[in-house]
């Protein structure tokens, strides 16, 4: 008979519905010590939306008005307003689209199998064992090492005159001797070469915080199913993963959003190379290289609003899920 | 820029690099000026160097072979801010020939050590400069910005005198008749190749044309790779990136095919001779050059080249001190030659230039003294100092036979061809500040026809047409 478990689902608290209303027709405080509490308020926050304004509000306003002019990095050009040319021309460039695609290609294919790994490595790590603590120190070490220094440790190993993973292969019988296989500039494997540093650097930070989900399951929940005779695998699917999911989701959502501007990683690999250019190393180079100050800003508002449709993705997701 | 490196600080320097002042002394001022631990750590570690390595002469204050040229000007009284590199062992040279100057004339000089990196410094310059400030009164301009300082510059050909500097560079740097740098010194590609496997193999001397070294890099290969499976035939700079831009240039110009835009605005892309040289190079990819040629840069071609993994390689003069060195495994083993050139009509050597400029900004406030500043450093003396203790490589024909220098570095008397006749300069006069778009479209569609990511004739149409572009916007 099938046991049935879904007595042992926990809701996450929501505020009831009156709390709700209440708050909203909440008009301000009505005595005066209330108001005088209200301005000291203001005061106490003015600073954090000061700084807010400053590094966030104003240099996206500012990179939105630029994307409508022909503005150049430190140039004495006449700089006037071009309307929506700069977002036409880059509609119109073919490099964009690989660019978008290699994007969208590195995203997807980084963020499911970092989420798959991650959960896994959360899970053994999550189960008590000897050693647990080394383990889990040490599973860290990548993350812990800046990008540009694991790029290049991996652009050594993967190097195919003097890399170890060539040795390797070799070794194996399972690559020619004539060492002139190139994992990064091949343009069959440099995508998964580079969708595999990724995997390798920040499946660490995936499963840290799928583990911090798992901690706040309660155990008596799994003593439950237990008693009532559910399978590991039905408690994993049945319990685990929707209780997780919360801290699954905004791993997800951190993940996407990094793995979308991704650009260091790959930049220090491959520099402009087309068949693994990312839309940030296309800004980046109408920004910098050519110094399009206008055009670079255009790419920068449409990855603004790409990642902005992925983040309201993400949050009706985590809605659905508390209702 | 002043208020940074106030003249306090500079003096104190001066005076802990000469060992005028103690050490505790050096301190104890330090610490009245409110300086950072960071600055006391510099200052210290300087502390005497100079002295200690002083050579009798008490008119070198320094210790380098510097001879000050005469005719220097009185200017006392004057105050004058240099922006030079900072590369770390550079530094104290630069310094002191600043101090050489201030001490000749009376000048001040404010030496300011601009960013490590020439990305960030031409940033940093052209904001100064659109913001017409006068903090910077002489700069040291890469060979590919005149076009964009042109609009900044003070004409420095009254400067130029009896000083025979390279046509090639002089040419580079004049934007509408007027010398926007003074040639200081400079750099270009060359061919690196292996005496002992070409004799191996029997070749009497190294390849004059492409064609030849695809042969003989074929040959060299075949025979060493059964012994070493990591040999190759021919490095060289193809990753996407400005490296790969000189490296293209140098097979499309030496074969014929202009030289991307010419000093007129033309473009000079789309045609047979251009193809063909990137075809050739295309086909080198997997077979002579590693199939990752593709994205390397400098110090990837090196590393195959000094570990004795290779037979030819196209590099800057930097790598032959390296090459040379006690540790190097090829040294005693190599030479260097002018790079092959092609087989079409009008084929020449081409060698791409690089290489630094004196610049003065028409917002300077003492525009005489820093002309006098520039014209100084860029002397016949001046460059000679700086190529026996810099090995920088002198704009000036005449020094290419000077004892003294080749005494010092005995391959430059090879150079000497490379910039009289056989080099070529990127094409960012004519594309002026535009030359970064340039760059960019060119050696991104090189770099996809090296990977095999594209077909080589619609690609250079499509770049061709990219490029006309752009120049119709200049």
């Amino acid at each position: 008979m099938e046991p049935d478990i879904s007595a042992v689902e926990v809701r996450p608290a929501t505020p009831r519905t009156s709390e709700k209303k209440r708050f909203s027709a909440w008009s301000g405080p009505k005595t005066a010590v209330g108001r005088q509490q209200e301005r000291l308020g203001w005061l106490l926050v003015l600073p954090s939306l000061i700084v807010v304004f400053a590094v966030a509000i104003y240099p996206l306003f500012e990179t939105f008005r630029l994307s409508f002019t022909n503005q150049r990095l430190a140039s004495v050009r006449e700089v006037r307003n071009v309307g929506w040319e700069n977002y036409t021309s880059l509609f119109e460039d073919d490099l964009w689209w690989t660019a978008m695609r290699n994007t969208i290609i590195f995203t997807v294919s980084s963020v499911t199998i970092e989420a798959v790994l991650g959960m896994v490595v959360a899970l053994t790590i999550h189960s008590a064992f000897r050693g647990r603590g080394l383990v889990r120190t040490s599973m860290l070490v990548p993350w812990a090492i800046p990008t540009v220094v694991s790029s290049l440790l991996w652009d050594w190993m993967l190097n195919d005159r003097y890399g170890v993973i060539n040795s390797i292969f070799i070794r194996l019988g399972l690559m020619a001797d004539d060492r002139n296989f190139s994992w990064i500039t091949n343009r069959g494997t440099a995508m998964i070469a580079v969708v595999a540093i990724d995997v390798w650097k920040t499946t660490p930070f995936m499963a840290l915080l799928i583990l911090a989900g798992l901690q706040i399951i309660p155990g008596d929940v799994y003593e439950a199913a237990y008693v009532d005779g559910a399978s590991k695998w039905q408690q994993f699917w049945q319990m685990t993963l929707p209780l997780v999911k919360p801290a699954l989701l905004v791993a997800l959502i951190f993940r996407t959003m990094d793995s979308f501007r991704v650009f260091d990683l790959i930049y220090v690999l491959k520099q402009g190379s087309t068949d693994t250019m990312t839309v940030a190393i296309y800004t980046y180079q109408l920004l910098i290289q050519s110094s399009r100050l206008g055009a670079g800003s255009a790419a920068a508002v449409f990855i603004f609003v790409c990642i902005g449709l992925m983040v309201f993705g993400y949050s009706r997701l985590i809605t659905v899920e508390e209702n | 820029m002043k208020r940074y490196l106030p003249n306090p600080v500079n003096d104190l320097m001066k005076a802990s690099y000469t060992g005028q002042l103690s050490r505790r002394d050096v301190m104890k001022r330090g610490g009245a000026l409110g300086l950072s631990a960071t600055m006391m750590g510099t200052i210290l570690a300087s502390h005497n160097a100079a002295a200690q390595d002083a050579s009798p002469a008490a008119e070198q204050p320094a210790g380098w072979s510097v001879v000050m040229p005469a005719d220097l000007p009185d200017l006392a009284g004057v105050e004058i801010s240099a922006m030079l590199a900072a590369d770390g062992p550079g530094a104290p040279f630069d310094q002191a020939v600043c101090d050489m100057f201030a001490e000749a004339t009376g000048a001040v000089v404010n030496y300011l050590p601009g960013a490590e990196s020439a990305t960030e410094r031409l940033t940093f310059l052209q904001q100064t400069m659109a913001a017409q400030s006068a903090d910077v009164d002489v700069a040291q301009i890469d060979v590919i910005w005149p076009g964009i300082f042109a609009a900044h510059a003070v004409d420095l050909s009254d400067q130029v005198g009896e000083v025979e500097f390279f046509e090639r560079i002089q040419e580079n740097n004049t934007v509408d008749g007027a010398l926007v740098g003074l040639p200081w010194f400079t750099d270009a590609g060359l061919l690196y190749y292996r005496t002992d496997l070409l004799e191996k193999y029997g070749f009497e001397g190294p390849p004059v044309t492409w064609q030849e070294l695809t042969d003989m890099a074929t040959t060299i290969q075949e025979g060493e790779v059964a012994a070493n499976s990591a040999f190759t035939g021919f490095t060289f700079q193809g990753g996407a990136y400005e490296g790969l831009t000189c490296n293209a240039l140098e097979w499309q110009f030496s074969n014929g095919g202009g030289s991307i835009i010419e000093p007129d605005g033309t473009v000079s892309m789309n045609n047979d001779q251009a193809k063909a040289a990137l075809e050739l190079a295309a086909s080198w990819v997997g077979t002579i050059s590693p199939e990752a040629v593709t994205g390397y840069m400098e110090e990837d071609a090196r590393g195959i080249w000094q570990g004795g993994n290779c037979a030819f390689m196209r590099n800057w003069p930097y790598a032959y001190v390296l090459s040379a060195a006690d540790d190097s495994v090829i040294a005693g083993n190599f030479d260097i030659t002018q790079l092959p050139m092609g087989d079409g009509e009008g084929a020449a050597h081409a060698a791409c230039l690089g290489g630094w400029q004196m610049f003065v900004s028409r917002y300077s406030e003492n525009q005489d003294a820093a002309k006098a500043f520039a014209k100084y450093m860029v002397s016949p003396e001046l460059q000679k100092a700086r190529a026996i203790e810099r090995s920088a490589l002198p704009t000036i024909g005449s020094l290419y036979e000077d004892e003294d220098i080749l005494a010092a570095n005995p391959f430059f008397g090879d150079l000497f061809d490379v910039f009289e006749s056989g080099s070529v300069a990127r094409p960012s006069t004519p594309s002026a500040d535009l030359y970064g778009e340039v760059s960019l479209e060119y050696f991104t569609a090189v770099n996809e026809i090296m990977t095999g990511a594209a077909e080589v004739d619609a690609r250079v149409e499509d770049l061709a047409a990219a490029l006309e572009d752009i120049m119709a916007d200049v």
